[in-house]
């Protein structure tokens, strides 16, 4: 290593993660590609929320209770954190695999597929493993090079392998998994009880008012409740619908991803394995299970490395990087088999972690030698220490 | 006889391979470890000694994700709080992984360095493998 101080900014790890997340506040907010919807609830939820305070609040407080502006902002309140929550978290995202682990997989597969005849489609990558007294397929990621774990799934939006999968939400802008599923039910819990509060209250404001002053007049004084009787209205349905069909999901410790496939329904199929058969013990697992930790550590301090880039702004750490990877050759001895997507998008700067010397990217480079991937492109760089 | 190794001495020795300890998921989706023992590290540590630190690992992680009084007790007060409890609060997964952390290193650095090996913590690799780097041992010679 050199002695010369080099004053640059230091790299935080968020920036060098492959997929296609969008990253905030120097990498403590993560957010799927597309935010376009996101924007539009917030301000659905908001514009709403404002003009209920704005115009309905004071006659309710005065003619009826302060307690309903109280209970409006408490539950506006937590409708945001809960969104919010939900928005900015890590759904749960397995980073991929680096490139010696990539390689043992591929060597693992290539031993037990045995002898493929040339020109013979080699068999399907699936690993079977009993759960439950019940066969479960684990499919194997070619874009993340693992086997995924049960219940997890590749979101081509966001281009991650995603634990315990959900569906991916335009609403909130990101992925619903296991780290952030239960935020997303209490938003769409919360949200439905804050749009049935505010429906609610619009009524009986009309009503109210109407006594006093007639129907027409009451529009008149406060415009802003035919706009929030019309957004409440429209919500309801939607909204109360995704919250039942939720808590039916959960009931039965199912992923919507799992409803949708068809996974555990049907005569010949396995049934659910991990379906703890009560609703009570299936909703304490969903809900008030540890808090599980994310494993992308987005903040940790990347080890400098002076012949890669550093991009200097929050965006996401986009596709386009896979164009100049972060050093290191991948070599195997098992030829991997082609797909659409650059065999060499694999990060190896994501796994030298902080604790480790400086010497240790080299232990990553395996010094067996092997002839060259016949598939890679001549992108690879070796790095010079 | 064998020349003994220390963690330090480990970061200039070479890499002659890495192995890779799956996931068990036979038990579900919660984080456990096979306790197969792998035939590349035969020749270098007992079998008793490698099982049994994964399976204190594996101990470990089921007492992170152990569904019981404490974790619901941990989820309703967040939840009464709107999860903000959580900027200052540790998660009891959270203050775990911190125990495993050091456990590895402990590991590492009274058997597995001696013997020129070296534990990665299952959280680097997403909670995927145990990732164990085998060494060149100089001492005997090159692989």
């Amino acid at each position: 290593m050199s002695a010369v101080m080099i004053t640059r900014k230091v790299t935080r790890k968020w920036e060098k993660l492959p997929g296609k997340n969008t990253f905030c506040c120097d990498g403590r907010v993560m957010m799927g590609r597309q935010k376009g919807v996101f924007y539009l609830t917030l301000f659905l939820i908001v514009g709403t929320c404002s003009l209920f305070f704005a115009f309905e609040c004071p006659y309710l407080a005065v003619h009826l209770s302060p307690a309903i502006p109280v209970f409006a902002v408490l539950l506006f309140v937590f409708v945001m954190a809960m969104l919010l929550r939900t928005s900015f978290s890590d759904p749960g995202v397995l980073p991929r695999a680096l490139p010696e682990e990539a390689n043992f997989i591929e060597m693992e597969i290539e031993a037990a597929n045995g002898n493929v005849m040339a020109g013979q489609r080699p068999p399907p990558r699936i690993k079977n493993v009993q759960i439950n007294n019940q066969i479960v397929k684990l499919k194997y990621c070619y874009t993340c090079k693992i086997f995924r774990p049960p219940r997890a799934s590749h979101c081509s939006i966001c281009d991650n392998c995603v634990d315990r999968f959900d569906h991916h939400c335009p609403w909130v802008g990101n992925c619903v998994g296991k780290r952030n599923y239960r935020y997303f039910y209490l938003f769409t819990l919360s949200l439905s009880l804050l749009t049935i509060y505010i429906f609610a209250f619009n009524i009986v404001h009309v009503v109210l008012r109407s006594v006093d002053s007639g129907f027409v007049n009451t529009i008149k004084e406060t415009p802003g409740t035919v706009l929030e009787v019309l957004v409440c209205f429209f919500t309801l349905w939607s909204v109360v619908g995704l919250t039942g069909f939720h808590t039916y999901l959960i009931s039965l410790n199912q992923t919507t991803n799992e409803d949708i496939k068809g996974s555990w329904s049907g005569k010949n199929r396995v049934q659910n394995p991990y379906s703890h058969k009560s609703i009570i013990k299936n909703c304490c697992e969903v809900l008030c299970s540890p808090t599980y930790p994310s494993v992308l550590d987005r903040r940790g301090v990347m080890l400098e490395d002076l012949s890669s880039p550093t991009p200097s702004d929050a965006s996401a750490a986009s596709t386009h990087q896979s164009s100049n990877p972060v050093s290191q050759t991948t070599k195997s001895s098992a030829p991997l088999i082609p797909n659409e997507h650059t065999p060499d998008e694999a990060k190896p700067g994501i796994g030298s972690g902080t604790q480790k010397s400086t010497s240790s990217p080299k232990e990553e480079k395996p010094p067996s030698p092997t002839s060259p991937n016949a598939v890679a492109p001549a992108v690879i760089k070796e790095s010079s220490h | 006889m064998a020349e003994t190794h220390s963690l330090q001495d480990l970061r200039q020795a070479a890499v002659a391979s890495k192995v890779f300890v799956q996931r068990d998921y036979t038990s579900g989706t919660i984080c456990k470890f096979q306790t197969k023992f792998p035939a590349e590290l035969e020749s270098r540590i007992d079998k008793q000694q490698f099982e049994e630190t994964i399976q204190t690992l594996n101990n470990l992680y089921a007492e992170a994700e152990k569904l019981g009084g404490r974790s619901y007790l941990e989820g309703c007060l967040a939840c009464l709080t709107a999860y903000t409890i959580f900027l200052c609060m540790e998660t009891h997964y959270e203050k775990v992984l911190k125990k495993i952390a050091k456990y590895i290193q402990e590991q590492n650095e009274k058997i597995y360095a001696p013997l020129g090996l070296l534990l990665t913590d299952p959280i680097e690799r997403g909670l995927r493998v145990v990732e164990i780097t085998i060494f060149e041992d100089r001492s005997i010679g090159s692989r």
